[in-house]
């Protein structure tokens, strides 16, 4: 299971978190709370701070006030364990354009010091489907399959947590409906799975739970069971003033 | 008024007053130079010029460090409006020296080790004003320049060395200036008195160009509130 | 320990292996020396008496120049494709991740110069392979690298990167450059080892205090 240096009793567990740049604040005393074996979509407007809180999550940005636990860990206290069980798919593919699929993954796995990597890259690819093409060039590669490929370099690691900024952007169908796949892939369990997304179909399909980002905080949080679409786009206009 | 406000205004009138009993000093008190003539008095304005320089760059260094460690604007403040005087001081402590090379050594510039490292240390900070200003806003822009802060001041000693070393190697004629260590006490009590002044002339706009930083912080927190209540 | 070195090695493979694909920064700085090299010979038209004089000067403006070529170029590969933040979310140390990146810089920058000496020295009638100063050229390129690769990290994150990187660097390294010229130039007149000590010990100092220095700087300039 999953070491931890405190209660983990929730896969992220964020309190008070503000962020600022200079005098702007884009999150502003949010809240947020994730158990472990949720798929949780984060809908918002553009400038919400969506891109932000996944920034801080992930570790790349450093909060300007509050706390922020993943997996248990402290953000601020150990980021690095943080880092060995999240994993981060963006708008952008993170991978090295004139490397080979298995160059890049490979690359990964050392940063990471994984054992038993060439298996472990197998088994990756087979299950994103990108086994044929591990040998390719990555600029060579489709758009749809080189992001697969990145989502394949973001679950290299096996971690229990994912975190998913966009990522349906140049997803085609069938990788789609590999995210499921991968979700449930998580040799520890089923994978906790935080998304951000403005587009409202795939981000209903795939959660269990639903909120909405707006003004720098958590507005609105709903098992996704007890919404349904119609409610779920009149609470959205009511939380964030746009119509879906 | 508030207490910093009585301080900013009373180190404003005593630099003025301090400044006018060194000009009265350095124009008509101290006596001339016998060797080197009346253009010697310029040398009260730019050794001060180029001590207060120093002490903005130090000011930096101190911000700089104060930054990375603490995280707090008022320390990035005080980095920053220090290196706009330390700035403004050199540029001027380097027209002063030009000015004053041209009759006594009879060239505009010579690569004397002061000189160049003058000349090193004033692109270093220029460098960081265009950091500041091609950086993104806010703290990230903050923590480059306060890298730059640190670095180049630990650099300008390494700089003067080599530049030291380098000329010894070339024993060309060097014109440099002449050791002004038996300085007649006149001129020494007329520098001392310019030096203080330039020192608080340096405090004095540094507290104001603080001030004013401050208020351009507030305006901008108020700018960014305004732009999301819309 | 074996952790950091593991990730440097990666870092480095991963590097050379990129390059050797494309030959991107090598083949730019490689240009870029040359040209220079050519330039300033129409420039200064340098009889054979001044060629010992000038040459060492021709030589170091040409690495320096071609270097901050090269500098911006790695990091650009880095950036533009968001690999940097790909890097960050890896749970190495940030130290291990400057020091991999500085090395394959380093690693770049001293086979484009081996190259291009064997050039300059046909350009300017010189035998300039003394061992004096190719040690030169290994410990200038380690200080030069070493600064390099913490403010092309900033300057890449500003606007007009390009002419951020020589306005931040240059000043910077004056040091090494004085050092780096005066040495050489003793090397390629024959000059002995202990002519050149003290420069070699100017380098090797500044070396020290470059690395010690921008590893610790890194992590500060890395987070957002």
């Amino acid at each position: 299971m999953v070491e931890a240096d405190g209660n983990a009793s929730l896969a992220i567990a964020v309190r008070g978190l503000t962020k600022t740049y200079g005098a702007q604040v884009i999150l502003r005393d949010l809240d947020l709370r994730v158990a472990w074996g949720d798929f949780l979509t984060v809908f918002g407007p553009n400038g919400a701070g969506k891109t932000t809180l996944m920034k801080v999550l992930a570790t790349l940005s450093r909060p300007t006030k509050g706390e922020v636990r993943v997996a248990g860990f402290d953000l601020s206290k150990n980021p690095a364990a943080i880092r060995r069980n999240i994993g981060v798919v963006t708008h952008q593919p993170l991978l090295y354009g004139d490397l080979t699929a298995f160059e890049n993954l490979s690359f990964q796995g050392r940063m990471f010091g994984l054992e038993q990597l060439e298996e472990r890259i197998e088994r990756t690819a087979g299950l994103m489907g990108i086994g044929r093409y591990l040998g390719h060039k990555v600029d060579t590669l489709s758009h749809g399959m080189q992001k697969r490929v990145s989502l394949a370099r973001a679950i290299l690691h096996d971690p229990p947590v994912l975190l998913l900024d966009e990522p349906e952007t140049g997803l085609d169908q069938e990788a789609l409906s590999m995210l499921a796949e991968v979700v449930v892939s998580g040799e520890r369990g089923r994978r906790t799975v935080l998304m951000v997304t403005h587009s409202l179909e795939r981000g209903l399909a795939l959660s269990n739970r639903v909120a909405i980002l707006t003004g720098g905080k958590i507005a609105y949080q709903e098992e996704r069971a007890l919404v349904d679409e119609a409610g779920f786009k009149v609470a959205y206009s009511r939380f964030t003033g746009v119509t879906l | 008024m508030s207490t910093n406000t009585m301080v900013r205004n009373g180190l404003l009138v005593l630099s003025g007053a301090m400044m006018l009993l060194s000009l009265y000093l350095i124009f008509r008190w101290v006596p001339t130079e016998k060797n080197l003539g009346v253009s010697q008095r310029i040398f009260y304005f730019h050794v001060p010029l180029a001590w207060a320089g120093f002490l903005a760059f130090f000011f930096v260094m101190v911000g700089s460090v104060g930054y990375l460690w603490k995280r707090t604007d008022g320390w990035d403040h005080m980095a920053y409006s220090a290196v706009e005087i330390g700035v403004l001081f050199t540029t001027l402590m380097l027209i002063t020296g030009i000015l004053w090379a041209k009759p006594v050594w009879e060239v505009w510039w010579t690569w004397d080790p002061r000189l160049t490292t003058s000349l090193i240390l004033w692109l270093i900070y220029v460098a960081y004003l265009m950091l500041r200003a091609y950086s993104p806003r806010g703290e990230q822009g903050a923590r480059y320049a306060a890298v730059l802060g640190i670095a180049g001041f630990f650099d300008v000693p390494i700089v003067y060395l080599s530049i030291h070393w380098w000329r010894t190697v070339h024993p060309e004629a060097v014109v440099g200036p002449a050791a002004t260590s038996n300085l007649y006490s006149a001129m020494f009590i007329t520098l001392m008195i310019s030096v203080v002044t330039f020192t608080l002339l340096f405090i004095c706009l540094l507290l104001e160009r603080l001030s004013l930083r401050r208020s351009e912080h507030e305006l901008e927190a108020a700018r960014d509130l305004v732009e999301t209540l819309r | 320990m074996t952790g950091f070195w593991a990730t440097v090695s990666a870092l480095v493979w991963k590097d050379i292996r990129a390059e050797l694909r494309t030959k991107d920064v090598v083949i730019s700085v490689l240009t870029f020396a040359l040209l220079s090299l050519v330039i300033f010979n129409f420039a200064l038209r340098p009889s054979p008496q001044v060629i010992p004089i000038v040459a060492p000067g021709v030589l170091w403006v040409a690495f320096t120049f071609a270097g901050v070529l090269g500098l911006t170029r790695t990091f650009v590969l880095e950036k533009d494709r968001g690999n940097l933040e790909g890097l960050l979310l890896t749970p190495t140390s940030r130290e291990a991740i400057y020091v991999g990146k500085m090395l394959g810089s380093l690693v770049f920058m001293l086979v484009a110069e081996v190259v291009v000496l064997p050039l300059f020295a046909v350009l300017f009638n010189l035998s300039p392979f003394r061992p004096g100063l190719l040690l030169v050229m290994l410990l200038t390129t380690i200080g030069f690298t070493a600064v390099g690769t913490l403010f092309s990290a900033i300057a890449i994150n500003t606007r007009s990167r390009e002419i951020m990187l020589p306005m931040l660097l240059l000043p910077l390294v004056v040091p090494v450059i004085i050092a780096a010229v005066v040495a050489s130039g003793t090397a390629l007149e024959g000059g002995s080892w202990s002519e050149m000590a003290k420069w070699l010990q100017l380098i090797a100092v500044f070396d020290v205090l470059a690395l010690v220095f921008s590893a610790f700087a890194f992590e500060q300039v890395l987070q957002e």
